[in-house]
């Protein structure tokens, strides 16, 4: 018994300093030195693009709803009867519909992170009059720029085709600078 | 057709771990792999271990139990230390005794139920050195458990079934380190993150939002967590968050670590008992539900969600998208939880608390059949050898002969032996729903109400006693009931199942080998794979289906009716 116990301790031990110091430590200087963008969070002057913000107004695209708090990540956990959820997504419709927007099924619901960074190319399709109006852009210019921005499914089959939030709005920031648009 | 292809890679993928990584296995614990022996050989002088010297069953039992013990005590005292302990940026306070207990036992029972998010609770120290330490070790004890175990079949007059010691650290040292070591650059190089630097400050000058993102050293502690069923998230949003799980090739990579050892262990079986066949007919077993289960719960979740419809939006073509990641979509979501649930895994890329009713139901009781399609690492295959055990029982009693698995007389002992650790579980779950159901203590943690509420008690006793860990998250579970109870829950599922599976072992080994004749029912072929579904179904069934019928059932059948 003394001698399981002795073992344990020891074994425990080695096994804290291989797999819990030596482990996480070494692949955190592999992954600084060979990928230092995506291991300190894919950072850019406006923020991460893997953590989604809350976009308001009808002047930028909208990402899904919820806080995007990260500091509090996770879904709402509303069950699918929930009367809670269909007053949540009842409010949105409305809101939307305020916006000019006919909104698709992601631009009611809350994502798994609560930080989505991404919408569907639909969703971002179906907020291009709004924008448009908003900024007195001709929308024909603002869908060109959508499509730019629709990454496909990775290696052509994995996942589902997005537009990342943040880099669209970059985008629509950049052809209001430049007025690239009022020459089309 | 995107799913399909990913389907149709994803069992590539798999056949080739079945193959390579099962005949790599078998050569590990054959003690002829070497190439880290720089590692191993240090490890048996400080610990003063004989790798040649083998136990008998209740040594290798004590061993296991006793470090299971110290574990349980070094992590414990890790996180309610790890405010005076280093690498903390956040300055967190110690973890409260409660969920620290609770904590402890889930990680060392493989289990990674979450009473906590990461990001506001846990130190990187604590990430590192108390949890994925355990993520490592739990996983290479439940390897060794179903390798003993196979030596029982394998093995004839044998009063041995190997060294507690050397399995562990041979599992830990030549089989999870390096594939995680791998993968994690592939992690980062896909936008996870691995950093020890503190929280990123952000002001974004489009829209004026400012955010505190937390990081830290995400990627060697995600891909453990999948490759070793662990399931436990640096971040409270789990295989959601975009730093965990950041692309759709992520998504898929964690899929095939779940899978891929839990699968390859039946061709360890095979080999080692002298027929790939017999581990053929195990993995047929595994991949019927499995497939049944997926394809169940995939179309439910590509349906429409009934709160969004009654809102206003009954068009919903993307499937059920609340609590749903727009780069994976629902049916890679579906994938993911389901193969998480049918590891005992409990990692979730997607909330299994908005999933459908029916939806919900699959990740439910796909956990409720005993976690043997595929099952976790190593406690997959033991548990349905415990399945297959009785199946040849049934089998026997219906042409009248004593019967044999793999040429070893299965009597009394092993019958009751069997049938205790396939009972653990149900009788845990039913009881311990039953007292949280009766109790204030038990009611009042729950958010939503109506059936669903009834579902999220019965689905937190169900992961905790499978040690699966996930969650059907809206159970406000960090208080004392809660964090106690499970951490009963979680011991009796691992240990009262892996004691009586090495006592199997012990017996099995110390008998002969009796040579098949003509009246040796076959345990290679169709039939028996059908009679162990079947058997697998029935004790799954019998067992649950009241609780099921008042649970997702009730909830799906409500047609119109909405709960506060």
């Amino acid at each position: 018994m003394l001698l399981h116990i002795r073992r344990s301790i020891l074994a425990s031990l080695a096994f804290l300093v291989l797999c819990g110091l030596a482990y996480p430590l070494v692949e955190t200087g592999i992954a600084q030195a060979a990928f230092p963008y995506q291991a300190n969070g894919s950072l850019r002057p406006n923020g991460s693009t893997l953590i989604g913000q809350r976009f308001s107004g009808p002047d930028w695209f909208h990402g899904r709803p919820g806080a995007y708090n990260p500091m509090a990540s996770g879904p709402t956990n509303l069950g699918p009867r929930s009367a809670v959820l269909e007053r949540h997504v009842a409010a949105r419709i409305a809101q939307w519909r305020r916006l000019g927007v006919r909104p698709t099924s992601g631009l009611v619901t809350s994502s798994g992170s609560g930080l989505d960074p991404d919408i569907s190319p639909r969703s971002a399709y179906a907020q291009v009059g709004m924008v448009a109006r908003a900024r007195k852009i001709p929308p024909v210019a603002l869908r060109r720029l959508v499509a730019s921005e629709v990454h496909g499914r990775q290696l052509g089959f994995l996942g589902s085709p997005y537009v990342n939030v943040l880099q669209l709005n970059e985008a629509v920031a950049r052809l209001v600078s430049s007025h690239a648009y009022s020459r089309s | 057709m995107g799913f399909a292809i990913t389907l149709v890679a994803l069992l590539v993928a798999l056949a080739l771990a079945w193959r390579f990584l099962g005949s790599y296995l078998v050569a590990v614990y054959d003690g002829r792999v070497r190439w880290l022996s720089f590692l191993e050989k240090p490890l048996y002088r400080v610990l003063g271990v004989d790798p040649t010297v083998e136990q008998t069953w209740p040594r290798y039992t004590a061993a296991l139990l006793v470090f299971s013990a110290v574990a349980i005590l070094i992590t414990y005292g890790l996180l309610r230390l790890q405010g005076h302990l280093p690498l903390n940026p956040q300055h967190l306070p110690g973890v409260s005794p409660a969920l620290a207990w609770n904590t402890s036992v889930s990680f060392v029972t493989n289990t990674n139920w979450q009473n906590y998010a990461g990001e506001t609770t846990m130190s990187y120290l604590s990430q590192m050195s108390a949890l994925t330490v355990q993520m490592f070790v739990s996983a290479s004890v439940g390897l060794a458990i179903a390798v003993a175990l196979i030596r029982g079949f394998s093995r004839r007059e044998s009063s041995t079934i190997g060294n507690f010691w050397v399995d562990l650290t041979r599992g830990v040292i030549y089989v999870l380190m390096p594939i995680a070591a791998v993968f994690t650059v592939l992690f980062v190089a896909q936008g996870a993150i691995q950093t020890l630097a503190g929280p990123a400050h952000i002001h974004d000058a489009l829209n004026g939002a400012r955010q505190v993102i937390p990081r830290g050293p995400v990627a060697s502690q995600e891909v453990i967590k999948q490759l070793g069923t662990n399931g436990g998230g640096f971040f409270n949003a789990n295989g959601a968050h975009p730093f965990e799980n950041p692309t759709g090739l992520t998504n898929i990579l964690s899929v095939l670590l779940l899978l891929a050892i839990p699968v390859a262990l039946t061709y360890v079986f095979g080999r080692m008992v002298g027929s790939v066949r017999q581990g053929l007919a195990v993995l047929s077993a595994m991949a019927l539900l499995f497939g049944a289960w997926l394809a169940f719960t995939t179309t439910a979740e590509m349906g429409r969600n009934p709160a969004v419809a009654a809102a206003g939006l009954p068009h919903q073509p993307s499937g059920n998208m609340e609590g749903k990641e727009t780069r994976f979509g629902a049916a890679s979501s579906a994938l993911y939880n389901i193969a998480s649930t049918q590891t005992s895994t409990g990692s979730v890329d997607s909330a299994n608390d908005s999933y459908t009713p029916i939806g919900g139901m699959g990740l439910l009781t796909g956990m409720m059949l005993g976690e043997v399609s595929p099952g976790g690492v190593g406690s997959g295959l033991y548990t349905i050898l415990l399945f297959a055990i009785i199946a040849v029982f049934i089998g026997g009693l219906m042409v009248g002969r004593t019967p044999e698995y793999l040429g070893k007389k299965i009597q009394s002992r092993e019958v009751k032996l069997a049938a205790l650790g396939v009972l653990v579980m149900p009788i845990v779950v039913v009881v311990m729903t039953g007292i949280a159901v009766a109790v204030p203590a038990g009611r009042s943690a729950i958010e939503n109400h109506g059936p669903h509420g009834f579902t999220e008690i019965l689905y937190a006793f169900t992961s905790q006693a499978n040690n699966n860990g996930s969650a059907f998250a809206g159970l406000s579970a960090n208080t004392p009931f809660y964090n106690i109870a499970g951490g009963i829950a979680m011991l009796l599922g691992r240990f009262a199942v892996m004691i009586p599976v090495l006592a199997l072992a012990g017996t099995l080994a110390a008998k002969g080998i009796v040579p098949a004749s003509a009246g040796t029912f076959r345990t290679d072929t169709p039939l028996f794979i059908g009679l162990l579904v079947g058997v697998i179904l029935i004790v799954g069934g019998l067992t649950f289906f009241p609780a099921v019928a008042l649970g997702p059932i009730a909830e799906q059948l409500a047609h119109g009716r909405f709960y506060p």
